[in-house]
């Protein structure tokens, strides 16, 4: 009988990843896309960090870390209670981490596509920048939104190294498709795998294709 | 009373420059502002609208301080009263044309500019078409409007009509000047065209590198030469041809095209894509009416009925 939970999970944590990653990126994008600032080179760098890093480079530090005895992993033990290391919560935020460039990317380009003029308009017809973000901006980066949210749900769910460094292989807790699907390769088991891996080529395609049928079909706002 | 005194180093492609603007502009005034380009125009309605900041110097519209080096005064342009036509219409195009209008009312203020607006610059057809889909006369009526709705007292119009052509440019100049009687404003009008300039503006400002070379009314200065009696035009040169002793010339004057003739000796040092200026002494010029405007169509019916 095969166990659900591995695929639940997945979908779970994509989708806090998504929500969490694109109310952080929003304003993050929009800085990005205007800001003059002497530091904007080195964020950008440390957004863009994990397209480079091997996954477990990042889940090795994340460990790290999140383990009790490191500074930070005892602070967040001892000030909140909670403990990030092999932990559903210690997931999402590595996975935030992780597909941190494909949500601000996208965004970022499309923020910086918009004429400067645009804001300005919404600014002499006394709008704050707020309203002009939310109102004028954000409604005409759809698509750049689009593609962010799909591409940050896809990547999470296809995520490997940076869950098995820091969230190992819990069921129920840290066990996504991924990780079962190694296991029941390592157990010599199939059948189950072919299962999972057929359930995640065929929602990750679904989900592609019907971005870019949407893609094609409207080119206008 | 609008009292403006700017001071800003402007960077060009042509080397840096200081702009650097004193003038008092009487409430109502249509003011047209010509200079070449890179002379520091658009700068002006942007420093105006508080969309780029000045060095130093100040701004000051009935009064009211807009801006004020020396005692740290800078308004937002969310706080001038300001209406902004920019040169590329800036509509936003997420919304319909009824919804652009919609989006600049302030808080609490009634929709009945809208209608009033819709009415006046003739957009009911199209209120409902998502910008994309209006030609560039369209959008520009749409944009004209837009920066009326919070009835401001200043109206700064960037090169507006520039991208138009000719029949539709002279129709949205006579929006423009139904809208400056209409809501008594103050207008600030960039333009090249001259024409443009002396049917809608009551003073000019011409600047040169950041400065003003001259101001007054249009014909002040542009009529400086009418007593001279010379009709004069500028063109360029499409051909020369030998015909007998004489040289036929044909010349590209505002889209028209003219034969001049000239003795071969005069003929010598032109040749074909060569700029020329034509002199005619025009004791005898033929005036006919092509078209009346609208403006005066009113104008007549109302005397007619006096």
């Amino acid at each position: 009988m095969l166990d659900w939970t591995p695929i639940i999970l997945t979908l779970q944590l994509a989708l806090i990843t998504t929500v969490i990653l694109f109310v952080i990126s929003v304003p993050l994008a929009y800085w990005l896309a205007n800001t003059k600032s002497r530091i904007k080179p080195i964020i950008e760098a440390v957004v863009s960090l994990p397209l480079v890093l091997p996954p477990t480079v990042l889940g090795f530090y994340l460990l790290i870390a999140f383990s009790p005895e490191s500074a930070i992993g005892y602070f967040l033990n001892d000030v909140f209670g909670l403990k990030l290391a092999f932990s559903f919560s210690g997931l999402v935020i590595g996975s935030i981490i992780y597909s941190l460039p494909f949500m601000v990317q996208p965004l970022q380009a499309g923020f910086a596509g918009l004429p400067p003029s645009l804001s300005e308009a919404a600014y002499v017809l006394g709008k704050s920048k707020y309203q002009t973000i939310t109102k004028v901006l954000i409604p005409n980066v759809k698509k750049s939104i689009l593609t962010g949210i799909v591409l940050t749900f896809a990547h999470t769910v296809g995520e490997f190294g940076v869950v098995l460094m820091i969230g190992g292989n819990i069921p129920n807790q840290t066990k996504v498709v991924s990780i079962a699907i190694y296991d029941e390769v390592e157990s010599l088991n199939y059948s189950n795998a072919h299962v999972y891996s057929g359930i995640l080529l065929a929602v990750t395609f679904t989900i592609l294709l019907l971005v870019y049928i949407n893609n094609n079909r409207s080119n206008k706002f | 009373m609008i009292e403006i005194n700017i001071h800003k180093r402007l960077l060009s492609n042509t080397g840096d420059f200081n702009l650097n603007i004193s003038c008092t502009i009487k409430e109502g005034q249509f003011v047209s502002i010509v200079g070449p380009s890179g002379a520091g125009k658009t700068t002006i309605l942007r420093l105006i609208a508080g969309l780029t900041l000045q060095d130093s110097g100040s701004i000051s519209v009935n009064s009211c301080t807009w801006f004020n080096s020396t005692d740290k005064i800078n308004l937002n342009p969310q706080n001038r009263k300001v209406g902004f036509v920019f040169q590329d219409y800036t509509l936003f195009p997420n919304m319909t044309v009824k919804e652009n209008l919609e989006f600049a009312l302030k808080k609490d203020q009634s929709q009945n500019i809208i209608n009033e607006l819709i009415e006046t610059i003739e957009l009911t057809d199209l209120q409902d078409r998502k910008p994309e889909t209006l030609s560039g006369g369209q959008k520009q009526r749409v944009a004209l409007a837009r920066s009326l709705v919070q009835k401001p007292s200043i109206l700064l119009l960037d090169e507006p009509l520039s991208a138009l052509d000719g029949e539709m440019r002279s129709k949205l100049q006579d929006y423009i000047l139904k809208v400056h009687k209409k809501y008594k404003l103050t207008t600030f009008l960039v333009s090249h065209d001259i024409s443009e300039v002396f049917k809608l503006s009551d003073h000019t400002i011409k600047l040169e590198n950041g400065s003003i070379l001259q101001q007054g009314t249009p014909e002040e200065l542009f009529l400086d030469k009418k007593t001279t009696g010379n009709y004069k035009t500028t063109g360029t040169i499409l051909s020369i041809k030998s015909s007998d002793v004489i040289k036929i010339i044909s010349v590209l004057s505002n889209n028209n095209i003219t034969q001049v003739i000239a003795a071969k000796e005069d003929a010598l040092n032109l040749s074909a894509g060569d700029k020329v200026m034509m002199t005619s002494k025009a004791f005898n010029p033929i005036i006919q009416k092509i078209e009346e405007t609208k403006l005066n169509k009113t104008l007549n019916k109302r005397e007619a009925r006096q």
